[in-house]
């Protein structure tokens, strides 16, 4: 069923069932987000997709359209900010050490801080020590960049019996990345390299891969996320 | 302005020094003060400040570059408009030199990773200091054989802060140019936005974090 709805003003058709991420990039609207992956069921981990639907504050990817609905995406000043203020939690949560990151310049967490504007973090830098999983012969875990949005504990699964290959350990502050080193030995490299660049951020890092593109020729270097994101919706 | 420097210092513009052609002296006096101080950084970012290249050429008729590394005076020696400052804090002495940098900048610019949230220095953020100090002094695998193992301590000497610090931590800071470091284009932007008066905006394109 064709329904109409707004965003940011903008009169807009589409078809109901659809959620607001995709319905907003067809038509030509970025809204970041770090943990949805298109075709794939939602998480809602991340919350760095939030906007407002008639007045109240929802995340765009766990939120299906619906008729008469007004969305403001970029229109809100204070939307805006709390999108920023997401990322910037993100930054001061875990150690992002762009600098010295494998998976700089292809990271979706750093090119979205890019896409919000961030500078600098609003909230102290925390600096937590987290220990590094080396277990596993194909892939290791830097646990300092995990911002927990469960993209491979949900989407990357032993082939031959489906069990989960990565998972979360304990509550709250005390939660962890864990990886069963066992399955992960028993990946193909093609399903390493699947799960390593399904991490928005570098945690997930294969063991063959390093700083392998010159800077100025990295993945976000060549195309912004959001020119990416956007992309896709036009093929 | 004074310096509440240590009895042994003697900075660079205090030595004596022939008095300046008091017309170029007024001309300079005139123009906007420009500095850029380093603290606990490698200096990488001053050297993008260098890459502003011939581009600074068409700023000099309004700016005056006072403490950078195209002058490598210690501090600087007046007040300044603006003021670039790279490397996070993590010492005693980085703590004194920037708070007076700060009450001597109109506007004072965060430039770079160490400055925005420490950097590379602030990976040592995650280990106990004792413990920074055992494996730099004690156990270090680089150290002489047989050399006397000792933990330098002397009143001359900054003490070393617990963690290394963002700098707005430490002091107000008005603006920020991230990156490692940020490029000379990012800096002569943000310079030539000011002069003319057009406020801080570094677009997107330019933002980077490494």
């Amino acid at each position: 069923m064709s329904i109409k709805l707004t965003i940011d003003g903008k009169e807009v058709h589409a078809r109901s069932g659809e959620n607001i991420i995709d319905v907003a990039s067809q038509n030509g609207v970025y809204i970041p987000s770090l943990c949805y992956v298109k075709g794939k069921p939602c998480l809602g981990t991340c919350r760095t997709c939030s906007v407002k639907v008639n007045g109240r504050v929802m995340a765009a990817c766990t939120m299906p359209v619906a008729d008469g609905m007004e969305i403001e995406v970029n229109d809100d000043a204070e939307i805006v900010d709390m999108r920023k203020a997401l990322v910037e939690l993100l930054f001061s949560e875990g150690n992002h050490n762009c600098p010295s990151c494998e998976k700089s310049g292809r990271c979706e967490l750093q090119a979205t801080g890019y896409e919000v504007d961030m500078m600098v973090s609003r909230f102290p830098y925390r600096f937590t020590p987290r220990v590094v999983d080396h277990a596993s012969k194909t892939v290791f875990l830097q646990r300092d960049r995990c911002i927990f949005c469960q993209r491979c504990v949900d989407m990357v699964r032993d082939e031959r019996t489906g069990k989960k290959i990565f998972s979360i350990k304990g509550r709250g502050t005390h939660s962890s990345i864990e990886i069963d080193a066992e399955l992960a030995n028993d990946m193909t490299p093609q399903q390493v390299r699947y799960a390593s660049d399904l991490c928005p951020v570098g945690c997930i890092i294969d063991k063959t891969q390093g700083y392998d593109d010159p800077i100025g020729q990295r993945k976000f270097e060549i195309k912004s996320i959001k020119d990416r994101a956007l992309e896709k919706e036009h093929r | 302005m004074s310096h509440s420097h240590n009895k042994n210092e003697i900075l660079s513009h205090e030595l004596p020094a022939t008095p300046l052609d008091p017309k170029i002296k007024a001309e300079r006096d005139a123009k906007i003060q420009v500095a850029m101080m380093g603290l606990c950084g490698c200096w990488g970012c001053t050297l993008s400040f260098l890459d502003m290249d011939e581009r600074i050429l068409g700023l000099l008729d309004k700016v005056a570059i006072t403490r950078s590394s195209f002058t490598d005076v210690k501090r600087i020696p007046h007040r300044c408009t603006i003021g670039f400052v790279e490397g996070g804090v993590a010492n005693s002495e980085n703590i004194e030199i920037l708070e007076e940098y700060r009450e001597n900048c109109d506007i004072l610019i965060s430039v770079g990773a160490c400055a925005v949230w420490g950097g590379v220095p602030a990976m040592r953020n995650v280990v106990p200091l004792e413990e920074c100090f055992v494996e730099a002094y004690v156990e270090s695998p680089t150290a002489v054989p047989g050399a006397k193992k000792v933990i330098p301590f002397h009143e001359d000497l900054p003490i070393i802060t617990t963690k290394v610090l963002p700098l707005h931590e430490v002091v107000k800071i008005d603006y920020f140019i991230p990156g490692c470091p940020p490029d000379g284009d990012a800096i002569i932007k943000v310079l030539d936005d000011f002069v003319h008066g057009r406020g801080f905006d570094l677009p997107t394109e330019m933002n980077r974090y490494d």
